[in-house]
């Protein structure tokens, strides 16, 4: 059975700056990964290679056995890869409903002439409004998207990527903004999708969560993986703990 | 990475630097030192192509570069931070970043972007606020931050120290440093020298445009006192 | 009906196809195109080559809707390949390429253009109510993709191809099909026009009729089709009622458009939906 995404010596650089250095990972189907690292490590540069937005130099990338390389973003998900940004971006001008709605009709626009020829939205309405209340915002479906507080807007985000049917859900970042509460709960969503049988890959900065609701943790540094696991394991590493603590940044949120 | 062979370069017929040689290995720091006028600047410059070369070579990655162009250079990968920052003052952060990635394929710009807020993530805040308007730390690292989107195999950087809080300062060069240990190369130019010394793998000290020390930086920061000595004997006579 | 008023319905029929067409592309897709007059002449002057050639209606219109495709579809191409806000320059510059180039063409008039185009035998008339039946077709086509799955894709390509991507929705794909579609009815409009005057010059399909097109969108409401339509119907009708207005034409239609752009960037279509909420909350 192959794994639901598996990375294969991918690497990229900027100049002389090698960003990712060589990185091989399999993500088994049911996985909930945390993809953590200082700052500069890579994660984000490497989740924009997986999403398609950015080429590598070198390396292959396959989704459940199939090489999507050559596939642009929108592609991968119709392969079964979703994302949520760091930074929202839905839908402002459409309502909550239609933003979920847009996504729960992926089959219909899978080109412009399919998309021409049809007009029902009924089915996907219902879905739309399920998955709305599965993410806690029932209630929220009239309301222009770019009304929503922050917290709700994640939750939109994620019930977006849920309308897509997908296999593999890849989240950058979903708790930056959130204060404690509203961090807490939003990973309660997450930790739902995940028992809904969708492989997760989280990237965070958020240690404390990341801890608590995923299973295994891959930590990069200088575009290389140094540590991946069990979580606690992982994190008693010496070299990951070095990477943190002890490579002799100032902490930017000081300056 | 990069080869100075008996250089000697000025402005028209006035030479500010005579006869200067050193070797930068990929991957490494060099630090140029010394006080005004001794010649740092209008090396960086020559490196850079701003300067007319009298005489001697540079070589870049077994290339000799000596009379190529400015805008050639960049694209072969040498990317200034100037004396000053020299930012766009009228345009925002991020405008200033997408200058600076501009002669690169437009597709890489959200990436390497994502890359200079997440060394700099006060930048990151101020994303749209014009650059004039910025704190000089700010500025500093916004000029880091736009040298880094042409994609540089060979940084340099000017005077990154003047007019800089200490704090900016640590940061700034804290962030050379992890570029480092990414794999680019870096050369520098700076009066402070006890933090030039901190970062610096190797060590050149200019007094009136001559070479007057060169070794690695542990042996400089060992020499102590002597060292101070090399320093001060580029007072201007 | 006098034949001064069959003309007048005869350019708002075409006038309403142009700016509808435009706003498929430009308002349901987002896409800034400031050289449609380059399909509409691409269109004219396939039908009248295929008139004075053949001398066949049907297959004059073909030629018409075809050719202002393909023009448009490779206008498209370019719009995958450039940074968003270059788009408009370059639709500037097909347009300008599209008069330089027919005005050095010998088969195509060069300067003189083409004349005596054979007429359609329906009479005045005749084109007037083909036009009119044209425009309400487009009309209802416009309606129909705005409710459709293709609208709804439109829309979100329109405002955040990224966050479109992420739903799975082919930008580039959709953009193309904006422009085919748009520039098809763009040389639809094209053949009515050569039905209507069986004269063509380039001059007529120039840069400045297409801001001028971009004006009534815009004015109409950048993105609803029944604005779109109360626009170019009332700007076409404005030049021949008040007489300033025809000698400053450009002057007037430039002058609404910076004050529709400062102060209700919504055209018509929003400021009538701003008071008709108002209206309701009494």
């Amino acid at each position: 059975m192959s794994a639901a995404l598996q990375l294969d010596d991918v690497a990229i650089r900027f100049g002389g700056v090698q960003a990712v250095a060589g990185v091989s990972i399999a993500v088994a189907t049911g996985d909930f990964v945390g993809l953590i690292g200082p700052n500069g490590a890579g994660k984000t540069t490497l989740i924009r290679i997986i999403a398609g937005l950015l080429r590598p130099d070198r390396g292959r990338i396959r989704l459940s056995g199939v090489d999507v390389m050559g596939d642009a973003t929108a592609a991968r998900v119709r392969r079964g890869l979703a994302l949520t940004h760091q930074i929202v971006r839905p839908f402002r001008q459409m309502s909550v409903l239609d933003n979920v709605v847009l996504g729960a009709g992926y089959r219909r626009t899978s080109n412009p002439l399919r998309a021409m020829l049809h007009i029902d939205r009924r089915r996907e309405n219902e879905r739309a409004g399920y998955i709305l209340a599965q993410v806690g915002l029932a209630g929220a479906e009239r309301k222009l998207a770019g009304s929503l507080p922050l917290g709700q807007m994640k939750r939109l985000e994620l019930a977006r990527a849920l309308a897509v049917d997908p296999k593999v859900m890849l989240l950058d970042e979903p708790l930056a903004g959130l204060n404690r509460t509203e961090a807490s709960k939003h990973v309660e969503a997450i930790s739902d999708v995940h028992k809904r049988g969708v492989t997760v890959i989280l990237v965070e900065h958020n240690l404390e969560e990341v801890m608590r609701i995923c299973r295994r943790l891959i930590v990069l540094n200088n575009g290389q993986v140094i540590g991946d696991g069990e979580p606690v394991k992982v994190m008693a590493d010496p070299v990951v703990h070095e990477a943190y603590v002890g490579s002799g940044m100032v902490t930017h949120a000081e300056a | 990475m990069l080869k100075l062979e008996s250089l000697k370069c000025g402005y028209g017929s006035v030479e500010a630097v005579h006869n200067v040689s050193f070797d930068v290995p990929a991957g490494s720091v060099f630090a140029l030192l010394g006080p005004n006028g001794a010649g740092k600047t209008s090396t960086i410059m020559a490196i850079m192509g701003h300067v007319d070369i009298h005489g001697g070579r540079i070589v870049l990655e077994g290339e000799d570069i000596t009379h190529r162009r400015a805008i050639d250079r960049v694209g072969l990968g040498v990317s200034l931070v100037p004396e000053g920052r020299q930012l766009f003052s009228d345009l925002t952060v991020d405008e200033n970043l997408t200058v600076g990635g501009y002669a690169r394929p437009a597709n890489r710009d959200p990436a390497k972007r994502d890359r200079v807020f997440g060394y700099f993530p006060r930048l990151h805040e101020r994303r749209g606020q014009l650059a004039g308007s910025l704190s000089g730390g700010e500025q500093q690292m916004l000029a880091i931050g736009r040298a880094l989107m042409a994609e540089p195999r060979l940084l340099l950087v000017d005077e990154l120290s003047l007019g800089l809080m200490p704090k900016m300062v640590d940061l700034c060069l804290d962030t050379l440093m992890q570029l480092k240990r990414e794999g680019l190369t870096i050369v520098l130019v700076e009066q402070n020298t006890a933090r030039a010394l901190d970062v610096a793998d190797q060590v050149c000290v200019l007094s009136s445009g001559v070479q007057v020390y060169q070794g690695t930086a542990s042996e400089a920061k060992a020499a102590g006192s002597m060292f101070a000595t090399f320093l001060d004997m580029s007072e201007p006579v | 009906m006098s034949a001064y008023e069959i003309s007048i319905v005869s350019v708002i029929g075409i006038n309403v196809i142009l700016a509808v067409s435009l706003n498929m592309i430009s308002g349901f897709c987002g896409q800034i195109s400031l050289g449609h007059g380059a399909f509409f002449g691409a269109g004219a002057y396939a039908t009248a080559l295929t008139m004075v050639g053949v001398g066949s209606v049907p297959l004059a219109i073909c030629a018409a809707i075809v050719t202002g495709s393909l023009l448009g579809i490779v206008v498209g191409f370019a719009s995958l390949r450039v940074r968003t806000d270059f788009l408009a320059v370059t639709t500037i510059g097909v347009n300008f390429l599209f008069i330089g180039f027919v005005r050095k063409q010998a088969w195509l008039g060069g300067e003189m253009g083409i004349s005596n185009v054979p007429a359609t035998g329906l009479g005045a008339s005749g084109n007037m109510i083909m036009t009119l039946l044209f425009a309400c077709a487009t009309i209802g086509l416009s309606f129909y993709i705005s409710r459709s799955w293709m609208g709804f894709a439109f829309r979100a390509v329109g405002e955040d191809e990224g966050a479109a991507a992420t739903l799975g929705i082919n930008s580039g794909a959709y953009k193309l099909a904006a422009f085919g579609i748009g520039t098809a009815l763009a040389g639809l409009a094209g053949a009515m026009y050569t039905f209507f005057t069986q004269f063509i010059t380039a001059d007529a399909f120039d840069f400045i009729f297409s801001v001028m097109l971009m004006a009534m969108v815009v004015i109409g409401g950048i993105g609803s089709t029944w604005g779109v339509v109360v626009a170019a119907v009332g700007l076409t009708l404005l030049p021949e009622a008040i007489r300033f207005v025809n000698d400053y034409r450009l002057l007037v239609f430039g002058g609404l458009l910076v004050l529709v752009i400062r102060l209700a960037p919504g055209g018509l279509a929003a400021m009538t939906r701003g008071a008709l909420l108002r209206v309701r909350r009494i």
